[in-house]
């Protein structure tokens, strides 16, 4: 038993893990005493808001889960592009046309869901694929570009729906004309299935897009770490340079990887506005969740599998957040969250200083072997 | 005509806040730190002004004093703008962390920052703080007699000047000056271009990149008022962007302080044109199409994208930007 722990605290993994939970830790601290300093009495009550209010019922726990769906789908835009060294900022734009393909498909072409699903990751990969395009053959920097495309992409989004009536909640009865559909009354096929989950659950807002998300998250993985292409889009991230020098094509890979990357977050828009239960407002602001995806994937360090879990989690404390409202504003928990990601940015030396002990405990314990087996 | 001066004015008021936060990136870049937290400086810079401008209206010597107000106001943006910078400083400087990162996280943290403030300030739900409007520079407050008959000077000089104005041009000359003609601005390059060249000649690279981030955060804490006045409905926790476009505007302007000025005209007025799209007489009106200002909103994105391709070519970006420095590396 001891063996098997001292193994598991060797592996390489494991301090990165430790640092992140360190992170996390302080976070949560700084989030108790905001709590503390605004409103000293309800702190108690907030902070068990924040830390258990996700699993305490069903229907807020299928929620985590509807929420962490397209968070995952933002959150590998944004650390694929990384893993190839690039920054996409633009995750906001890609989820947004992807938003755009799968209702237009869904409603106006009576797409069935995973036709229209397909759709809006068509639609994130044009966007996505426009940074990549300017980077590789005009050598303009692609968070600029990003955030260029990120408001062209809210624009002509907004003109698009605005000009299309039946794609419009008004167009079937409904009193608000700056909102989509209700997906019910469009096209019931369009909806992501729930395939019973909502009868477990007893929420509407379960379905299978978290699986949809899990799915592709472990397809990123394998195609970055298990796959020659995914090498190579690692070897441009780590020296562009050096990796034209060895018979890499350079312009492709950016291209291809931000193409990749605007497809998961057009799959983000499109799972999340297809579920039945969200409805497109037309608005002067970027969505947030495609910000979102950047402090999910930096929790993660851009592992796609950590990804799952980073997206869990935010959206866990962001369920929180909204339970203790009205006494908090739940940006506290942005707050939080960026506590978290300014520790992460210097995770090599929480790293270092965690390997450290380690290594100071492995030494006192492979000591005090030696010693028993001189005594024996 | 009064058009045309509404929309010259227009231009400039938007223009000064992109100025000053793109002159701030350019401090932080050419000494080699890339600043991507703008956006969130600003907001921070805003957020105290803002609370400043309204305790000098609520205690009542503000309307009697405006300008002094004002002034106030850009050093206590200026101070917490730099104080908040001097967080990316030392994560991206001492602990040599990701930049991308450090901004990032500070980007999320400040406009959170900001609701949960005004919210405790002001009260549950009010998420707006008014910005008093005796600020502006009028005739009156320059002795003036009030005009009888409005004409195209009133309209340019007196509809949309205030403080911050005047003092982002002369922030603007100051930054020509120091950049180019003393020996502070020769070692913040050398800095930015070749950190172990300069580190050399006994230069210190870790105190003049903090100097240099700190003077970002200084700009664009001032910045960030700028843009709340230009917005003109109060401060509501954000800028929209502009910390962003402001690092569009600074490498558009190729990190040269007065091509940088030029930018900001440039990118100011495809948003003004954009916004007043309704008014300008020779633009089509685009009468069938709902929501048709959305498309003159693109215009500045979609310009600055050409322009960005024709230029990069020729782009000159500080030669070890985003690389923390590491006296110990080759």
């Amino acid at each position: 038993m001891k063996a098997r722990i001292r193994k598991l605290i060797q592996k390489p993994g494991f301090d990165s893990l430790m640092a992140s939970a360190a992170a996390i830790g302080i976070g949560l601290i700084f989030g108790l005493i905001l709590l503390i300093v605004f409103n000293p009495g309800k702190s108690l009550y907030g902070f068990s808001q924040i830390l258990f209010a996700g699993f305490s019922s069903a229907g807020k726990f299928s929620k985590v889960l509807y929420q962490a769906a397209p968070l995952i789908m933002t959150g590998l835009a944004v650390g694929f592009a990384f893993k190839t060294g690039l920054f996409n900022i633009g995750a906001s734009g890609q989820y947004m046309l992807g938003t755009f393909f799968a209702l237009y498909t869904g409603i106006i072409w009576q797409f069935p869901w995973w036709a229209a699903l397909l759709a809006a990751m068509v639609g994130g990969a044009i966007w996505g694929a426009m940074p990549g395009l300017f980077k590789a053959f005009f050598n303009v920097n692609e968070v600029i570009t990003s955030i260029m495309f990120n408001w062209i992409g809210l624009f002509a989004v907004n003109v698009l729906l605005a000009n299309i009536p039946r794609v419009l909640a008004d167009f079937y009865g409904a009193s608000n004309p700056d909102r989509t559909a209700n997906m019910a009354a469009a096209n019931p096929a369009a909806i992501v299935p729930k395939w019973g989950l909502d009868r477990i659950f007893g929420s509407s807002y379960i379905n299978i897009s978290f699986f949809i998300a899990v799915i592709l998250a472990v397809l990123a993985y394998i195609v970055l770490n298990r796959t020659i292409f995914g090498y190579e889009l690692k070897a441009c991230g780590y020296n562009r340079n050096a990796s034209i020098y060895a018979g890499i094509n350079a312009r492709r890979n950016i291209v291809l990887s931000m193409i990749i990357a605007g497809s998961f977050a057009g799959l983000g828009g499109g799972i999340y506005y297809l579920s039945g239960t969200a409805q497109y407002t037309i608005e002067k602001i970027l969505p947030a969740m495609g910000f979102n995806g950047i402090p999910v994937a930096l929790l993660a360090t851009s592992n796609p599998l950590g990804i799952i879990f980073s997206a869990l989690f935010v959206s866990y404390i962001q369920v929180g957040g909204e339970a203790m409202q009205p006494e908090y504003a739940k940006e506290i928990i942005d707050i939080i969250i960026s506590v978290i990601i300014y520790l992460s940015a210097f995770s090599l030396l929480l790293k270092g200083f965690i390997r450290r002990q380690l290594q100071k405990l492995a030494r006192v314990e492979a000591k005090a072997a030696s010693e028993e087996e001189v005594a024996a | 005509m009064i058009i045309l001066a509404d929309i010259i004015g227009a231009t400039i008021i938007f223009a000064i806040p992109l100025l000053l936060v793109a002159l701030g990136g350019m401090f932080s870049e050419r000494s080699g730190t890339i600043n991507i937290a703008l956006e969130g400086i600003m907001i921070i810079g805003a957020l105290f002004s803002s609370l400043f401008l309204r305790s000098a209206d609520k205690a009542g010597w503000g309307p009697d004093h405006p300008q002094l107000a004002m002034l106030g106001a850009m050093a206590i943006g200026a101070l917490a703008g730099t104080i908040f910078s001097l967080l990316l400083a030392v994560a991206s400087v001492s602990l040599k962390a990701d930049q991308t990162i450090g901004g990032t996280a500070l980007n999320l943290f400040a406009p959170a920052f900001a609701i949960v403030l005004t919210w405790g300030i002001q009260g549950q739900g009010q998420t707006t703080i008014n910005i008093p409007t005796w600020i502006k520079i009028t005739r009156e407050s320059l002795g003036l007699q009030p005009s009888q008959d409005p004409g195209f000077w009133d309209a340019l000089l007196f509809k949309s000047t205030y403080l911050t104005t005047p003092i982002a041009l002369i922030i603007l000359a100051l930054t020509v000056f120091i950049i180019y003609k003393t020996r502070f601005g020769l070692r913040l390059r050398a800095c930015g271009e070749h950190p172990h060249a300069a580190d050399s000649v006994g230069i210190n690279v870790y105190r003049l990149r903090y100097i240099g981030v700190a003077i970002s955060g200084f700009l664009a804490g001032i910045g960030g008022l700028a843009f709340t006045i230009a917005a003109g409905s109060g401060f509501q926790s954000t800028v929209a962007g502009y910390g962003f476009f402001a690092l569009a505007v600074m490498i558009f302007g190729n990190w040269h302080p007065v091509r940088i000025f030029g930018a900001a005209l440039f990118f100011a007025l495809f948003r003004v044109i954009g916004s007043y799209s309704g008014s300008i007489p020779f633009l089509p009106t685009l009468s069938g199409i709902k929501y048709s200002q959305y498309i003159y909103q693109m215009l500045p994105y979609i310009v600055t994208m050409i322009i960005l391709v024709f230029t990069s070519g020729k782009s000159r970006a500080p030669k070890a930007e985003g690389i923390p420095y590491d006296k110990g590396s080759r």
